[in-house]
């Protein structure tokens, strides 16, 4: 335990240095696959069929290939295209691309969970598609896809480390080369474990607080 | 201002109108009578442009009733709907529920829309609760404040769809008291409604509507009095003497 203890003192800020590119892939991925799937969501209930089916097609697509395979799509492959992107970017995007699927399917599942009569209600004064959509569904909607956004973001979190399979200095690839010229695996990788618990705790009661307000609704 | 000439309407296989033609002038107050599923609340919904007609024509002010026209607009700010379960916005204080269609759809100045706002529910008796949340307000001050959002888009007429259904026996007579105001103010209606009482006193004429016809129309205290057509007295029957 006395070892663990100097251990920790010594590899902690190295790994902290982790843990903030952690946090930019995490944050970064998450605000792309908030966007790219509230994108998603909107062409599948927009009521124009070729829109609705080009999302749905891209939301297949997407979820088919795993997050490791998209990210050396886009790091290794896509400089043959002409496109070069450094490993950061690659991360972010490959992330973001990946979960914009299931983020535009929880969006989707939270507009078609508002009643009806709530869209008839704001068509009948006489509110467009758009206008209703921005003052009356997707506020509601907000409430009812918060809990399982939540759990995106813990998910993302954790994800993020799939990051190191493509150069990403991010905390999982730092205790790895720590752990890989101390041969101190326990003490590096039970660090690395508690640093991702420590982030991921916030979001769990997040979580839990989202859901408490869902429930009370 | 508001008529239907030979309208049908299908769902699915089912044919709910057969061919209604009807007509509302400005200032008339029209109850729609008639047992459930006969089609009454279609025609309101597709006068309103919330369901779309497979045959005839419907218009208000010369203006075609067309769903996926942009004039579906203007026609929806001109005729305003009230409907059974509210469908006030929830996430909106009773103020805001009223002043969302005039701020946001009309675009009027934020000031102005506001005091009539506030006019409006005083109007229905609801001042105190301007910024209470739907939730916070019984089933028939939701109701008038669905009227007072409906009155705000200063409309030329107004729909209700059975606005007393959803509502405990004792908060009805808030609600129809409004809406007898709002006729003795003029305000052209259509109202669709199995309250017999209030057509009979408050309505200019009636029509009863069985199998997605109207089987029998006129001045509001001869159809509800003294109906001439076997269903219309059948109806009017059970629902006047159920027991």
């Amino acid at each position: 335990m006395k070892g663990f203890w100097r251990d920790a003192v010594e590899f902690f800020p190295i790994l902290l240095n982790g843990v903030a590119l952690t946090i930019v892939v995490t944050v970064g991925s998450l605000l792309l696959s908030t966007v790219l799937g509230l994108v998603w969501a909107m062409m599948r209930v927009s009521g124009i069929k070729a829109l609705s089916m080009l999302s749905a097609s891209l939301i297949n697509v997407i979820r088919g290939i795993p997050i490791i395979v998209l990210l050396f799509y886009l790091y290794f492959v896509m400089p043959d295209l002409g496109v070069t992107l450094s490993a950061l970017q690659a991360a972010i995007l490959g992330l973001g691309i990946a979960y914009s699927a299931y983020q535009a399917e929880n969006f989707r599942a939270g507009i078609e969970a508002i009643d009806k009569g709530q869209i008839e209600a704001a068509q009948s004064i006489g509110m467009g598609w758009w206008l209703t959509m921005r003052r009356v569904v997707l506020p509601q909607a907000v409430r009812i896809v918060l809990p399982p956004y939540g759990n995106v973001m813990i998910m993302m979190l954790k994800d993020s480390s799939q990051a190191s399979t493509i150069t990403v200095a991010e905390l999982a690839l730092q205790g790895k080369l720590i752990a890989s010229s101390t041969f101190k695996n326990t003490s590096v990788f039970t660090l690395v474990a508690l640093m991702y618990l420590t982030m991921s705790i916030p979001l769990i009661l997040l979580v839990r607080h989202f859901e408490k307000r869902a429930g009370k609704r | 201002m508001i008529k239907l000439k030979d309208v049908h309407k299908s769902f699915g296989q089912v044919e709910v109108l057969k061919g209604i033609t009807a007509s509302v002038e400005k200032g008339e107050v029209v109850c729609i009578i008639g047992p459930s599923g006969s089609g009454k609340s279609t025609i309101l919904r597709c006068i309103n442009g919330l369901e779309s007609y497979d045959r005839g024509e419907i218009s208000v002010e010369g203006l075609k009733v067309d769903r996926d026209a942009p004039s579906i607009v203007n026609i929806r700010t001109q005729v305003s709907m009230v409907f059974q379960r509210f469908n006030l916005f929830p996430h909106r204080t009773a103020l805001e529920n009223v002043v969302e269609g005039p701020l946001y759809v009309k675009k009027e100045p934020r000031a102005q829309v506001l005091e009539r706002g506030r006019a409006l529910l005083a109007q229905v008796g609801l001042a105190e609760k301007a910024d209470a949340h739907p939730p916070q307000l019984s089933g028939g001050q939701q109701q008038r404040v669905a009227i007072a959002r409906a009155l705000a888009m200063q409309p030329k007429a107004i729909l209700f769809d059975e606005p007393t259904s959803a509502l405990d026996p004792e908060l009805v007579g808030d609600v129809l008291g409004v809406m007898r105001k709002l006729a003795d103010d003029g305000m052209t209606m259509v109202v669709v409604t199995h309250e017999m009482g209030f057509a009979r006193d408050v309505a200019d004429r009636v029509l009863f509507i069985d199998g997605g016809v109207i089987v029998e129309q006129g001045h509001a205290k001869s159809v509800l009095n003294q109906p001439q057509h076997a269903r219309t007295q059948d109806f009017l029957r059970r629902v006047l003497h159920p027991l």
